[in-house]
């Protein structure tokens, strides 16, 4: 059965690895729905989240042949149930709208998003949460016609208390001194 | 070591040095002239070959590194050059084989401009190289090139393409190499567990019909001592992938014979009756598997790999061992009881004796009709001793040569196994020869793969290279003709051809050759081939419309293995 799976990798951060990374997504013509990439909190190290809807067999092939990649350090997978994750939204909604009713205003309110800025044309709001929730926002905002409009890929930390990287860091130092 | 100033391209060829090469293949070009220019003052330490096309250079370069199990290390200009090279990469990728390949770029402030011979290559061989780099700076050099060496041959070995800019290769640098021994995001070996060594000899003990299946992971690994010394203290009947051949003695007397499409009888039928299948360095490839869920049900299935990936990847494995087969062979040789499987071993040997009435005596020792490929192949066996190099290029030919020829010494067979390369034969014969200068290389050849990379004869007479190359002539693109005639009614679209005089071809690059038509003639024919002393081609004309039996029809299961149309 086919679900939201998270698959993380820790990498390198040299040039064309995401090429890399993606050509196995394309070769198992596996969709990405979303994907999002950034230093993480050991520099020098990529962070990607990529999210996908497979099966977890295939995802747990896919995440074998990521892993193997030379330059990855390590990759895995979550179900979203295992994870803490959000993504960030961005709408722009013409000033007018806002001051002719207080319906906008009760819509940012009741979903938590908040104002970054007002202009004399447009209001930028901005909300973060699932995407059902950044997308239900959009609906509603959209009867005032919604000028522009982007959400982010996928931010997501595991449930564990520590970062998994460090400790892996830990062990692989180990094991490479342990091969001889 | 103190540091020297050299150019970029100096530092190429100083650093292979420092990897031992001793061999290249290439072929120049505008965007790796440097380097070439460079190499021309090291023609005492180096060897470089000029093949036709580049190729024949990779494929070259995949022969000498089977044979010896060294990288091959091959060079090619940017554009058309690094894209010749790409069914070379693609070939060595799927089968494992380490390869170093260096190609000239355009000059990096023209990259992205679509300059004269400008090719992405890195961005086009990122999925058929294990890893690959793109050189801007001459100071990166020594050790893209170390790293290059490091991955290409340890782990699951395979081939790394660097990429130079022509700047770089011009640029100055203090040369300093040092061997790449670690890359932290990359583990080449694995401390083996022990108690997956000990799940494992539990089920190898308490086995009433193991198996044991090898790969090419037991030549890679050096473990082929490990290997017999298991089997003969377990008992256990083996067979072989056609990359795994070799590895054991043919006569060895749990030697079963091969796996697969083209197998023989036993190891097909016997692995879906086997409690216990043990499979080492081998990833079940769907030509060994046939039909992946009627696959060995009845056996618990224990996998020696190296390739955590490999793992579960086709079959649903019971326990994994993974780590270098040399080491987790010896784990397992110490942790397995003595045992015997003798009236198991017996019902190989029935089959042996159903498959050879039926199929092999018909094919090797023919008494009436044309030639067959399989009397060509057990006569260059047995007159080289069975101490022979055996190149294959692709088609029933190929089949046909793993199955009769036989084998006394390890890395002895250079085959187109994964991707299954046309064209791969004639230049992985001379990577080959240049790579076990000493031994026989003997090349089998269909007459359409022949036609594919013929142009390597001149780069095999310049170079005195002395193979032996058997041309099995059906005039037919034999093994789809096969498969026209098994599975599309003998409808035979676009199999037959039209051939040219090969003996006045081959004579026309200043070598020896000669054609043979009839059975009385054969074994002269092979004897003249191996006495002569340099290169020769002879071409033996075999019945047109032969098949490869046994054969699991594409779809079938294993047990399904049909010995005759
Ligand atoms: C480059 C390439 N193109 C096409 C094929 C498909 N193919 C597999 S075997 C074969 C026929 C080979 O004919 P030949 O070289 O005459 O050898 P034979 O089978 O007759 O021994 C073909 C066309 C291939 N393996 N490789």
């Amino acid at each position: 059965m086919k679900q939201e799976f998270n698959i993380t990798i820790f990498s390198e951060n040299y040039i064309g690895l995401l090429n890399r990374i993606t050509i196995n997504f394309t070769r198992r013509k596996i969709n990405i729905e979303s994907l999002t990439v950034s230093a993480s909190a050991i520099q020098g190290v990529s962070k990607f989240i990529i999210v996908v809807n497979e099966t977890e067999d295939k995802v747990r092939k896919l995440v074998g042949q990521l892993d193997k990649i030379v330059d990855v350090l390590k990759a895995f997978y979550n179900t979203n149930e295992e994870i803490i994750y959000e993504e960030i939204a961005l709408y722009k909604v013409p000033t007018d709208a806002l001051y002719e009713s207080d319906q906008i205003e009760k819509m940012v309110r009741k979903a938590g998003a908040r104002i970054m800025e007002i202009t004399r044309e447009y209001t930028v709001i901005e909300k973060t949460g699932h995407k059902e929730e950044t997308q239900a926002l959009f609906e509603e905002l959209n009867q005032f016609g919604v000028m522009q409009f982007v959400r982010s890929g996928r931010i997501a930390i595991t449930r564990d208390p520590i970062e998994r990287l460090s400790e892996f860091l830990k062990e692989r130092d180990a094991l490479l001194g342990s091969i001889d | 070591m103190a540091t020297k100033k050299v150019t970029g391209s100096q530092a190429v060829i100083l650093s292979l040095l420092e990897e031992g090469v001793d061999t290249i293949f290439g072929y120049p070009g505008g965007a790796i002239m440097p380097i070439y220019d460079a190499l021309y003052d090291f023609d005492q330490q180096v060897t470089h070959i000029l093949t036709r096309h580049e190729q024949g250079a990779v494929h070259a370069a995949e022969g000498y590194a089977k044979v010896t199990g060294r990288a091959g290390v091959c060079f090619a200009t940017s554009g058309p050059g690094a894209t010749n090279l790409i069914t070379g990469i693609a070939d060595a990728m799927i089968d494992s084989i380490p390869l170093v390949c260096i190609t000239g770029q355009v000059a990096s402030p023209l990259l992205g401009t679509d300059a004269f011979q400008e090719s992405d290559v890195v961005g086009i061989s990122m999925p058929i190289t294990k890893w690959n780099y793109q050189i801007t700076d001459a100071d990166e050099i020594p050790e893209a090139i170390a790293k290059a060496f490091y991955i290409a041959t340890t782990g699951r070995p395979g081939p790394v393409l660097l990429d130079i800019a022509k700047d770089a290769q011009f640029q100055e640098l203090d040369f300093e190499y040092k061997k790449c021994t670690k890359i932290r995001s990359y583990i080449r070996d694995y401390q083996i567990d022990p108690f997956s060594v000990k799940a494992a000899a539990d089920l190898i003990d308490a086995a009433k019909k193991p198996f044991l299946l090898f790969g090419q992971g037991v030549i890679i690994a050096n473990a082929e001592a490990e290997l017999k010394t298991f089997i003969e203290k377990t008992g256990i009947p083996a067979a072989w992938t056609l990359l795994g051949l070799s590895a054991l003695p043919s006569d060895h007397p749990l030697n079963v014979g091969m796996l697969g499409m083209h197998g023989n009888y036993g190891p097909n039928v016997k692995t879906n009756e086997a409690d216990l299948i043990i499979a080492v360095g081998m990833r079940f490839d769907d030509r060994v598997t046939g039909k992946v869920s009627a696959y060995a049900k009845n056996a618990k299935i224990i996998h020696l790999e190296i390739d955590p990936a490999e793992i579960g990847k086709i079959v649903k494995t019971d326990v994994a061992v993974l780590g270098n087969a040399k080491k987790s062979l010896a784990m397992l040789i110490d942790n397995v009881k003595e045992n015997k499987h003798e009236s198991w071993l017996q019902e190989f040997r029935e089959c042996d004796k159903i498959e050879y009435k039926k199929v092999i005596s018909k094919d090797i020792y023919p008494e009436k009709g044309g030639l067959t490929m399989g009397e060509a192949v057990r006569i260059a066996s047995e007159k080289t001793n069975n101490e022979a190099i055996l190149v294959t290029d692709v088609g029933q030919h190929q089949m046909v040569a793993a199955r009769y020829f036989k084998f006394k010494h390890s890395k002895s067979i250079v085959t187109s196994g994964g991707l299954g390369t046309m064209g791969y034969g004639i230049p992985a014969a001379m990577g080959a020869q240049l790579g076990a200068k000493n031994r026989t290389v003997v090349a089998f050849v269909g007459d359409g793969g022949f036609q594919m990379t013929l142009q390597e004869l001149g780069t095999i007479v310049q170079n005195k290279l002395p193979v032996k190359i058997v041309l099995l002539n059906n005039n037919f693109l034999g093994m789809v003709r096969q498969w026209q005639q098994l599975f599309f009614e003998k409808r035979y679209s676009f199999t037959e051809l039209q051939n040219p005089d090969f003996i006045m071809i081959t004579n026309g690059f200043g070598m020896a050759a000669h054609k043979v038509t009839k059975r009385e003639e054969l074994e002269a024919g092979i004897q003249k081939m191996l006495d002569h002393n340099g290169p020769y081609l002879l071409e033996v004309v075999v019945e047109k419309e032969d098949n490869v039996f046994p054969m699991v029809p594409s779809g079938a299961s294993v047990s399904d293995v049909i010995l005759e149309a």
